[in-house]
């Protein structure tokens, strides 16, 4: 199955029943995967007029109840950012795919992962968090799309799903789950009309009286620090004895991979730890690692981003060092492996 | 004692925070007062906007969502493709309509959505402080266009109701206006019309209300309504636009 079918597939199992969506490359095979899946299965696919009026009509159909979901990719995405700010206040659930391209500006539809800092750190306006996962294979597509459903509900929070080109084009063997349960929660604050329950209910992030702002923030902030504390998830590869651990996510760690066997064929002892969960970042399990390690090598197709919570997590226990290429350049097994030695011999490896 | 006027069941029971003279009041009567002859409260949900009416949402005593500026057509299209029997309506402004959210009215109307829209056209911009709307006239002083509105500058006062009709999505596009009684009773029968349009099933409504602001128009409630009158009605003409079936209002 190819990365884009996965994650469409994913998502119809995981009983999404509603996508609202704008055409733009490189997440456009998912939409045409979605557009013909979706009515086999009784569901909806909109492609809407923009990815500003995409990003609004899931935040109708989540008020309303449904599991929804959209995607797109860099402009698309900054486009969004208002909505998504409304969805997290309002505190609604929903799922958006992220492929990620080379920016900024127009830039390319090459494979990147420039907009680590757009989905980790806010991206619109005001005080807010995504819940954001970054998976690294077909299969991990699939399976995460359910999480992320599942997460968004259970918070009450929009969940991003960041991947790339490469990923989207991939193509690797997946195993579906057949006796796939769905156990939507009841929601009980949905405005579906009064009809379904007693009073009112209404979906707002509009509070005029400071306090009253400020009491919807502090509840914001004991969600988000609970995620925090249930939500941090990643996956360590080599750490056994290792003195240089990469941290990468997404295309990037399937690269690292890579080196850290080549590495270690060549005596260097290099391990990697993936972050699965960018938002909330994998910090605790980064900084106790940080005890043993001589120090972090962030590779990333960015320009240093993630770096910065990599750097946050060890705390000054290691030095931490930032690999990239950007703009949709993807770094190659040689390249981070050549960055590898010259840590290794500048220090690391005394 | 017979009681012959009351406060319609679909409103709460809360003070209103509009200017003296103002006209979203009335216009929030008459959409309650249509939900109830309709007997529809319980089912009926409304997207409040961003400007003077975002209280909406906290004055109607119905399922509300409140949108973020000029998108209440999205969020209402979203609401209602999950929930296709309730009756969906959006409350807008003129800039929060016909400028920022030009492109969500019309695709809603081309889609044939089957929603709402009441449109308040008060030809400025209400909550920011008066600046120039997108319906301002020609001539006419605004914050932002302190010397009158110049076409050569700004272009020329959008038309909605006129826009619609080749759209043929749309089913029902009227404009009405809020002040003096005749034409409030008039304004009623057209929102009612929009509504069962809805529940009929039959596409894309909207109502515009001509609507005064006395405040951010620097006149007395009764000059504004005099001036609604001799400057607004003239450019933009009231009555239907297009209707499902025959006959005016
Ligand atoms: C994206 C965005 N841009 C600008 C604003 C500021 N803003 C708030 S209300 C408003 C104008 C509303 O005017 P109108 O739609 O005519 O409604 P009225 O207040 O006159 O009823 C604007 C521009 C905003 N809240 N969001
Ligand atoms: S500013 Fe104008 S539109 Fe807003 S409440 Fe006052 S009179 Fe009404």
């Amino acid at each position: 199955m190819k990365g884009n079918e996965a994650i469409g597939e994913g998502a119809v199992r995981a009983g999404c029943r509603y996508f609202f969506g704008y055409p733009i490359t490189p997440q456009s095979e998912l939409t045409h995967y979605l557009a013909k899946r979706l009515p086999e299965v009784g569901r909806l696919y909109m492609q809407a007029e923009s990815e500003v009026a995409s990003i609004n009509m899931v935040y109708g159909a989540s008020g309303a109840g449904a599991r929804v979901m959209t995607s797109s990719s860099g402009p698309g995405i900054s486009l969004m950012q208002e909505g998504l700010s409304y969805l997290a206040g309002a505190q609604l659930p929903c799922v958006v795919v992220n492929m990620m391209r080379g920016g900024p500006g127009l830039g390319n539809i090459a494979p990147s992962q420039a907009d680590y800092f757009q989905a980790t750190k806010g991206g619109g306006h005001g005080d807010y968090h995504l819940i954001v996962l970054a998976p690294n294979s077909v299969q991990e597509l699939v399976d995460i799309m359910k999480k992320a459903f599942d997460l968004a509900d259970r918070y009450r929070n929009p969940v991003m799903v960041m991947a790339d080109g490469i990923m989207a084009q991939m193509m690797e063997p997946v195993e579906l789950d057949d006796q796939y349960q769905i156990e939507i929660q009841p929601k009980p604050w949905a405005a579906t009309g009064k009809v379904d329950h007693e009073g009112k209910n209404l979906i707002n992030s509009c509070y005029v009286i400071p306090e009253e702002m400020e009491s919807l923030n502090f509840i914001l902030r004991d969600k988000y620090s609970e995620i925090n504390k249930n939500e941090q998830v990643c996956e360590e590869y080599q750490l056994d004895g290792a003195d240089i651990v990469l941290v990468a996510f997404g295309t990037a760690s399937r690269i690292c991979r890579a080196v850290v066997e080549k590495a270690r064929a060549q005596g260097i002892p290099v391990g990697m730890i993936r972050p699965i969960s960018l938002w909330p970042f994998p910090a605790d399990f980064i900084g106790t690692a940080a005890n043993r390690v001589k120090c972090f090598l962030s590779v990333e197709m960015n320009m240093g981003q993630m770096v910065e919570d990599v750097r946050l997590s060890v705390c000054g226990k290691a030095p931490v060092y930032h690999y990239g290429r950007f703009g949709g350049m993807v770094p190659t097994v040689r390249d981070v492996l050549e960055e590898v030695k010259k840590i290794y011999s500048g220090g690391a490896g005394q | 004692m017979r009681k012959v006027f009351s406060r319609p069941v679909s409103l709460k029971d809360v003070p209103f925070h509009y200017c003296p003279g103002c006209n979203h009041g009335i216009a929030h009567r008459l959409i309650a007062e249509v939900i109830d002859e309709l007997n529809i409260q319980d089912n009926t949900i409304g997207v409040a906007p961003v400007g003077c009416s975002v209280f909406t949402m906290d004055y109607f005593d119905i399922d509300m969502f409140q949108a973020s500026h000029g998108r209440a057509p999205a969020v209402a299209t979203g609401i209602k493709r999950v929930l296709p029997d309730r009756v969906v309506f959006t409350y807008q402004g003129d800039g929060d309509l016909a400028a920022i959210g030009t492109g969500e009215f019309v695709h809603a109307a081309a889609r044939g959505e089957n929603i709402t829209l009441i449109f308040i056209n008060n030809a400025v911009y209400g909550m920011t402080g008066g600046q120039m709307a997108p319906t301002t006239l020609i001539g006419q002083k605004t914050k932002t266009s302190p010397q009158g509105r110049k076409h050569e500058v700004n272009g020329y006062p959008i038309k909605v109701c006129e826009m619609l009709p080749p759209l043929e999505g749309t089913a029902y596009v009227a404009r009405v206006a809020v002040h003096k009684p005749k034409s409030i009773i008039q304004a009623k029968k057209a929102i009612k019309k929009a509504f069962e349009v809805q529940i009929k099933g039959l596409g894309f409504s909207l109502v515009e209300v001509l609507s005064a602001c006395p405040t951010n128009w620097g006149l007395s409630p009764i000059e504004a309504v005099t001036w609604l009158e001799e400057n607004m009605i003239p450019y933009y003409p009231l009555g239907e636009f297009k209707t499902p079936t025959a006959g005016v209002i």
